[in-house]
């Protein structure tokens, strides 16, 4: 049967092919960050080493050094992971509260000039952290809010429910209308119709805006360098340029830093993770 | 007598409007205020000066801000197709894993865990000419006897910059496009395959036009955050070298903080903020347009 074997074979390198697709696509994606991840491991002599030391040695020198007092190298590690864990955990959870709100009514109303604010909240997120960050500064200042962590959390609500509207709007038009009709029908009010009904197939939208908007609040720079002044408020991404002096630059324990700050991140992303596979139940629904 | 009840969907909206009005547009209208004064950091007072489109005018006839701009759109439309392409492929190949999908999805991510700014630190460690990780395996390798400028040669830093944008985020298109890939309907698909299309007109007349709407949402997040490039570029080059990966925005905080020229700057950024404008609304039409080819318009 030859023409069996053909389609056999030409199925075998599909999946070779898909196979080696992936396998690059990934090692692409992990080496730069597990690059990281081994420099914070290894002595500084061997991070500047040139030629490279291809055999690592293993050391928690870094480590060390930045959970240790302030005259050996250390920084205010937990004071920095305190204020990035509670600015970003609150803001994403009121930017998903807000957004999806906002992205129920654009989904589900119609009303006068819809368009016109649908891309208009988008604009706001053109506006850059750079240009925003004086003004922003000489306005929170005025009020008192420079230096706390509402003064971030506001800020950072602020970038973040633009696209969470913009995302759950999408994933709240999947739903067919028919779906919390029917459940109105059943005798539940719209309040419940949507916890009940919508919201969870709405689930995988919500996952997904709520990553975006915690990893972009955990990790952004330009306003949380301008809306903070000390160890009270600083984030981490702030407290990464404690390892840069005028001309030189602390790798190891910049790496060191900078795998402390991957880890809750992985955890967090891969938690909420199995909800975005949460539409393939309903699949079968017709959008 | 009652007052008038509010319609619902105002009252739904309401907190993102105020949010977006304390946060966003106060800040905003003290910028296009001050981009009308000749405002400087250093003497407060100026910016009780008007001095009407001055800055404007200024900016127009200014070549290093229109070689900024320039540099941006190209910067902006190699980016977003090129992360559109790989995240668009990502995505697909990512459908298809049966087995440990849950972990390659967290991996998948790994890029959008790092801070920009450790992106930028990071790509300027990889790309170093000296002790950099690129070069050091092109020379072990044996590819190339010479240490190559990464971040120094103009054309080169630009690549890396490039690079590292792309590396940091076409998880976001792959995410986002792969969501919408488990939302799709199976009908369509069954359909396909019983009436015998083949896996490309499949892919190009059913997937494709689902996907659309998903892949437009991306590319608007996607194009305003691209062209707000700060971090990156600030510290993997600075702009530099003479120039060569100078975006619209490292110029203007350099005009803004380092000249502390604020009222040249902000009128700086209320041309750029046109650019953004324009893709907005531009991709905001063509997401319109496939919503409607999808019967979910309105």
């Amino acid at each position: 049967m030859d023409r069996n074997l053909n389609h056999r074979n030409r199925r075998r390198m599909l999946k070779a092919l898909h196979f080696t697709g992936l396998f690059l696509t990934m090692a692409v994606i992990c080496i730069p960050g597990l690059w990281i991840v081994l420099n914070s491991f290894r002595p500084t002599v061997e991070i500047m080493a040139k030629p490279p030391v291809w055999t690592p040695s293993f050391t928690l020198e870094h480590y060390r050094a930045m959970f240790g007092g302030a005259g050996e190298g250390g920084v205010p590690v937990f004071q920095y992971f305190r204020n990035s864990l509670i600015v970003s955990v609150t803001s994403t959870l009121i930017a998903i509260l807000i957004g999806m709100a906002g992205g129920y009514a654009f989904a589900r109303y119609r009303f006068k000039g819809k368009s016109g604010y649908f891309v208009g909240l988008m604009l706001f997120r053109a506006v850059p952290g750079v240009a925003l960050s004086l003004p922003l500064f000489i306005v929170f200042a005025r009020v008192g809010i420079i230096d706390t962590h509402f003064g971030l959390i506001l800020a950072y609500v602020a970038m973040n429910v633009p696209f969470t509207i913009w995302l759950t709007d999408g994933f709240f038009r999947q739903i067919p209308k028919e779906l919390h009709e029917a459940a109105e029908i059943d005798g539940c009010t719209r309040w419940q119709a949507f916890w009940r009904v919508e919201f969870p197939v709405a689930r995988s939208g919500v996952a997904s805006a709520a990553i975006f908007a915690f990893l972009t609040s955990w990790n952004e720079f330009a306003l949380a360098s301008q809306l903070t002044r000390s160890v009270g408020s600083k984030t981490m991404p702030v407290g990464l340029l404690d390892f840069t002096a005028e001309f030189t630059i602390n790798w190891g324990g910049m790496c060191a830093l900078a795998v402390l700050m991957i880890v809750p991140a992985l955890i967090l992303t891969f938690i909420v993770q199995k909800h975005l596979i949460a539409g393939l139940t309903f699949g079968g629904v017709k959008g | 007598m009652r007052p008038k009840r509010l319609p619902e969907w105002f009252v739904l909206l309401l907190p993102a409007f105020i949010v977006m009005a304390a946060v966003v547009l106060i800040p905003l209208l003290f910028s296009l205020y001050s981009s009308f004064t000749p405002y400087k950091l250093t003497r407060p007072s100026t910016l009780w000066r008007w001095v009407g489109t001055y800055n404007y005018e200024k900016i127009l006839s200014d070549w290093k801000f229109w070689s900024a701009f320039g540099r941006t759109v190209l910067f902006l439309t190699i980016v977003l197709n090129l992360e559109l392409l790989l995240g668009l492929g990502i995505a697909l190949m990512m459908n298809k894993v049966t087995w440990g999908q849950r972990t390659l999805r967290t991996v998948l991510m790994f890029p959008m865990m790092f801070s920009p700014i450790l992106v930028g630190f990071q790509f300027k460690f990889i790309f170093n000419d000296n002790i950099g990780l690129v070069n050091n395996a092109l020379q072990s390798l044996g590819i190339s006897d010479a240490a190559l400028p990464w971040l120094v040669d103009g054309k080169l830093a630009m690549f890396s910059i490039i690079f590292a944008e792309i590396w940091m985020s076409t998880s976001v298109f792959a995410i986002l496009i792969l969501a919408g890939l488990f939302a799709m309907p199976r009908d369509p698909l069954e359909a396909a395959k019983v009436d015998g299309c083949t896996a490309w007109q499949t892919f190009r007349h059913i997937t494709l036009p689902f996907l659309m709407p998903f892949i437009y949402i991306a590319m608007t997040i996607r194009s305003l955050d691209v062209a707000r490039a700060y971090d990156i570029v600030q510290i993997m080059t600075g702009g530099g070298p003479a120039r060569r990966t100078e975006l619209l925005w490292t110029l203007m905080s350099r005009t803004g903080y380092v000249d502390a020229r604020m009222g040249l700057a902000n009128a700086m950024g209320y041309v750029s903020i046109l650019l953004s404008i324009v893709f907005t609304i531009y991709f905001f039409r063509k997401l319109s347009a496939a919503r409607a080819e999808l019967g979910m318009a309105g």
